[in-house]
């Protein structure tokens, strides 16, 4: 540490302001864990003592060696390499979680531990949901957004060490929200699970990724801005507002985990779904269209098939959204005034939805033949059908009459995984499949036949996935509502819960093939990380170190 | 050369409000009347703030999820009335911060369950779900009845929930530890201060079957056992116009 | 509070709602349309097909 002190006058500006930030934040962490009375905050405080310690450290050493310096006409691709890693590990991670929680509802005599409390269902599917929206779609988007921005600015990333910090900044939010919910540290937002301290983590490292995407964009070469960078700037502007709206809450202490919602009943529910609802629009479609229209023209060597759709489509899309959240709502006691708006958006939302969708697609004429050949392809043109049909599904389930039935139900489970996992993982899964060779300076990916293996067993997984679900979603619906002749109700209850059992076996069956599907990439992505690259890289220029904080 | 930075600039923030605003205005629109249009909570007599006791037993639900196994939302729809019973009012969770009005039933509507176990087949269900419903697929909450209830902050509990808008008094606030140990308390009569300063209607009894120790079960089964008893129904005309929205 | 009723709010929302998307969707029709803005947009939808290289 003196040795870093002794050189910090040569020191890049910005690692000197994020090395005193978290020697602070340990400081600070180090005294909420002793003085707390509250055994979750400790144990929160604990695990924020141990990674500013890690970050402090890992800077220590940075700047001591002077690795820390930024040079300006390269891109930084460190950072978007640690991102494509973290990607697949929570992929794994929250594909597991889910596995698990679907194996509870199947087996409970065999899935569930009555010592280990934090292995509940109740605690499982935050850790679930949030892990694959948030950790596999977050790292995927950061990094994504990342490779995206420069490349379409010419311009290397802004802010110095500024991106590494939103890299590991998002990693401890994660590992905090993770670990509190099986600690049974929540706030009961679906979505928006983690408490306020957790919240306020986020909000300074959400700026941070704000300030080092427009700084990027500041600096670019090219009067226009790429759409793609619309539908990222959108989707990190947006998910700011959202967090810190939904998020309002009062602590019980400053040194307790607890908070209490400044909204309560219904005015909380809509204001929750308002957000729910466009953590689907702004977190899974917005900047994964973004991801649709860097990586598939890229990938088919086709321009994108309409601009001008791109624009009319962008803007529309985020403008309806934002209306549609009352469609989780229906029949409930919100004033129907609201549901009714809620539906009619989420009918209309249907067009600009597939106008992403058809400019998709179309982007690919003249490229029809890769879809044969390259699985990645296929796999980007399986995404898009799976958006369509979502976003199709969608608008149909926010119809009252239909809701009426489909809600509370699994129907509503199968919906949401045919967009999770068949737009969201595998637009995700494809560009990963990209940027890998990109980014390692390989050739191509170590094995196309297990991207074949990986693609197929990953469909075949969605489909039953979404099958069983559809069957068991409409089947409880129906029971639910079902009359003797007699004009009594003809089911208990749990009558509809055994029915359930065969296509909720079917259902882990699914999930089971699509985490074997993410464990087969993850193998893969590993032995082409490992490969033996080409000529250019093994120049030693073409490969810029990589940055301490990497080691943590 | 500065000209164009500039310019560069300028793009970029025209964009990001010209997104702040495309993307606001649906919320304002569709959120804020509910804080000002009156019909949006119906004239209701009963709700009241939780007691001690019953928030301490919400922060459980809370923690352990069970809203994303059961709803506390009951729609008027035939099924769901005969099922579940009266469907729910907006005025019923007027003081639930947050709202757990739930989006899923892989277990029934909790909306109305209160009265309609005892304590003793809750303490069962809870221990071992597959014990008393076989075909259930609920997790197991044996750990309830081991853990000594948490309540060294009960006062900064009622303390924020007052101050984010539940009207708590100045004396249920102060007195919040005592009232929490009072209404497990068997022996504390019908004259009890926790009566008195929450009414008549509260639920005063030893829950979890071990009057020996306040568990964490004790305020569980207690905050369900309150669940949709609030209101009397009969003298809530729904088809009265201001009832109607 | 204010006198706000419901009939009101249904009316603003609706009617309002309507006429402010018509005026977003008719902006970012125009803009996407507008003539001078083909040039650009040419040349934007070949952007990621550029030839990707490691220096800015």
């Amino acid at each position: 540490m003196t040795e870093a002190q002794a050189r910090s006058d040569e020191a890049p500006f910005d690692a000197v302001v994020l090395y005193t930030f978290t020697g602070v934040a340990a400081l600070l962490s180090l005294l909420a864990t002793a003085f707390t009375k509250d055994p979750s905050f400790r144990f929160a405080g604990w695990t924020m003592l141990v990674a500013f310690l890690a970050g402090f450290l890992a800077l220590s050493v940075g700047m001591a060696s002077g690795r820390l310096r930024s040079d300006p006409t390269r891109y930084a691709d460190g950072v978007i390499r640690a991102g494509v890693i973290a990607t697949m590990f929570w992929a794994v991670a929250g594909l597991t979680a889910g596995v698990l929680a679907a194996a509870q509802l199947s087996w409970p005599g065999i899935f569930y531990f009555p010592d280990a409390p934090w292995l509940n269902f109740g605690r499982l599917r935050p850790l679930h949901t949030s892990a694959v929206i948030f950790a596999f779609g977050g790292n995927a988007l950061i990094c994504t957004s990342f490779y995206v921005v420069q490349r379409t600015c010419k311009a290397r990333l802004a802010g110095g060490v500024a991106p590494w910090f939103v890299f590991w900044g998002y990693q401890l939010f994660i590992v905090l929200a993770a670990t509190g919910y099986l600690a049974g540290i929540t706030q009961s937002k679906e979505y928006a699970e983690p408490e306020w301290y957790v919240d306020l983590w986020l909000t300074i490292v959400w700026v941070a990724y704000l300030l080092v995407f427009l700084g990027t964009i500041w600096k670019r070469k090219e009067p226009h801005i790429y759409v793609a960078n619309w539908f990222y700037l959108a989707f990190i502007v947006t998910i700011a507002i959202l967090h810190l709206v939904n998020n309002a809450a009062l602590p019980v202490g400053l040194l307790e985990a607890k908070s209490y919602s400044l909204y309560a009943g219904v005015q909380d529910a809509l204001i929750q779904w308002w957000y729910g609802h466009n953590a689907v629009a702004f977190f899974l479609t917005v900047p994964f269209l973004a991801m649709m229209y860097y990586f598939v023209p890229k990938r088919a060597e086709r321009p994108v098939y309409s601009y001008r759709l791109s624009i009319v489509h962008f803007w529309s899309l985020i403008f309806i959204y934002i209306w549609a959240g009352p469609h989780h709502l229906h029949y409930t006691a919100l004033p129907q005034w609201a549901q009714t708006l809620g539906m009619t958006f989420s009918i209309m939302l249907w067009m600009p939805s597939w106008g992403g969708m058809i400019n998709g697609f179309m982007t690919l004429s003249g490229a029809w033949d890769k879809v044969r050949t390259d699985p990645v392809i296929r796999m980007m043109v399986v995404a898009m059908a799976f958006y369509g049909m979502a976003t199709f599904e969608g608008p149909l389930m926010s119809i009252r009459a239909v809701n009426a039935l489909s809600h509370y139900t699994d129907w509503t489970v199968g919906h949401v995984h045919s967009g999770a996992l068949g737009w969201n993982g595998f637009i995700t899964f494809a560009c990963v499949y990209c940027l890998v060779p990109w980014l390692w300076k390989k050739e191509r990916m170590w094995s196309s036949a297990l991207i074949e293996w990986h693609f197929w067993i990953a469909t075949t997984g969605i489909l039953l996935y979404i099958s069983s679900m559809w069957v068991s979603g409409v089947m409880e619906g129906l029971m639910w509502r079902e009359y003797t002749p007699q004009g009594y109700l003809a089911n208990a209850f749990v009558e509809t819960v055994a029915a359930k059992h065969i296509p909720n076996i079917i259902r882990t069956l699914g999930g089971l093939m699509f985490l074997s599907g993410a464990l087969i990439m993850s193998y893969n992505v590993w032995r082409t990380i490992r490969m033996p690259g080409d000529v250019k890289a093994e120049l030693p220029a073409a490969a810029p170190a990589p940055l301490p904080a990497a080691a943590e | 050369m500065w000209k164009h930075h500039a310019k560069f600039e300028r793009n970029s923030i025209i964009l990001t409000i010209g997104i702040i605003i495309a993307v606001s205005i649906g919320g304002l629109v569709e959120i804020s009347p509910l804080f000002y249009l009156e019909s949006t909570i119906e004239k209701v007599e009963g709700v009241r703030p939780y007691t001690p006791l019953e928030q301490a037993g919400r922060d459980i639900y809370v923690r352990e999820g069970c809203y994303v196994c059961h709803s506390q939302m009951i729609r008027p729809l035939r099924d769901e009335v005969e099922r579940y019973g009266h469907y729910s009012l907006a005025a019923e969770s007027m003081y639930d911060h947050p709202f757990q009005w739930g989006s899923k039933r892989t277990g029934p509507d909790l909306a109305r369950v209160g009265g309609k176990y005892s304590d003793s087949w809750h303490v069962d269900h809870l221990t071992d779900p597959r014990a008393v419903v076989p075909e259930s697929n609920m997790p197991p909450y044996a750990f309830l009845a081991k853990q000594e209830l948490d309540y060294h902050a009960i006062e900064k509990h009622l303390a924020a929930l007052q101050r984010v808008g539940v009207p708590y008094t100045k004396a249920q606030v102060t007195n919040a530890r005592a009232d929490l140990e009072q209404q497990v308390d068997p022996f504390a009569g019908e004259a009890s201060d926790l009566k008195k300063r929450y009414g008549s209607k509260v639920q005063q009894r030893d829950f979890d079957g071990d009057p020996s120790r306040l568990t964490e079960l004790d305020a569980l089964i207690a905050y369900l056992q309150v669940l949709g008893t609030m209101v009397d129904f009969r003298t809530y005309k729904a088809e009265d116009p201001e009832n109607l929205r | 509070m204010t006198g706000l009723v419901y009939e009101d709010v249904a009316r603003f929302a609706q009617q309002g709602g309507t006429i402010y998307f018509g005026l977003v969707f008719a902006a970012g029709l125009i803009y996407a349309l507008w003539p001078h803005h083909k040039e650009d947009f040419d040349r934007l939808a070949q952007l990621p097909l550029e030839e990707d290289r490691d220096d800015v």
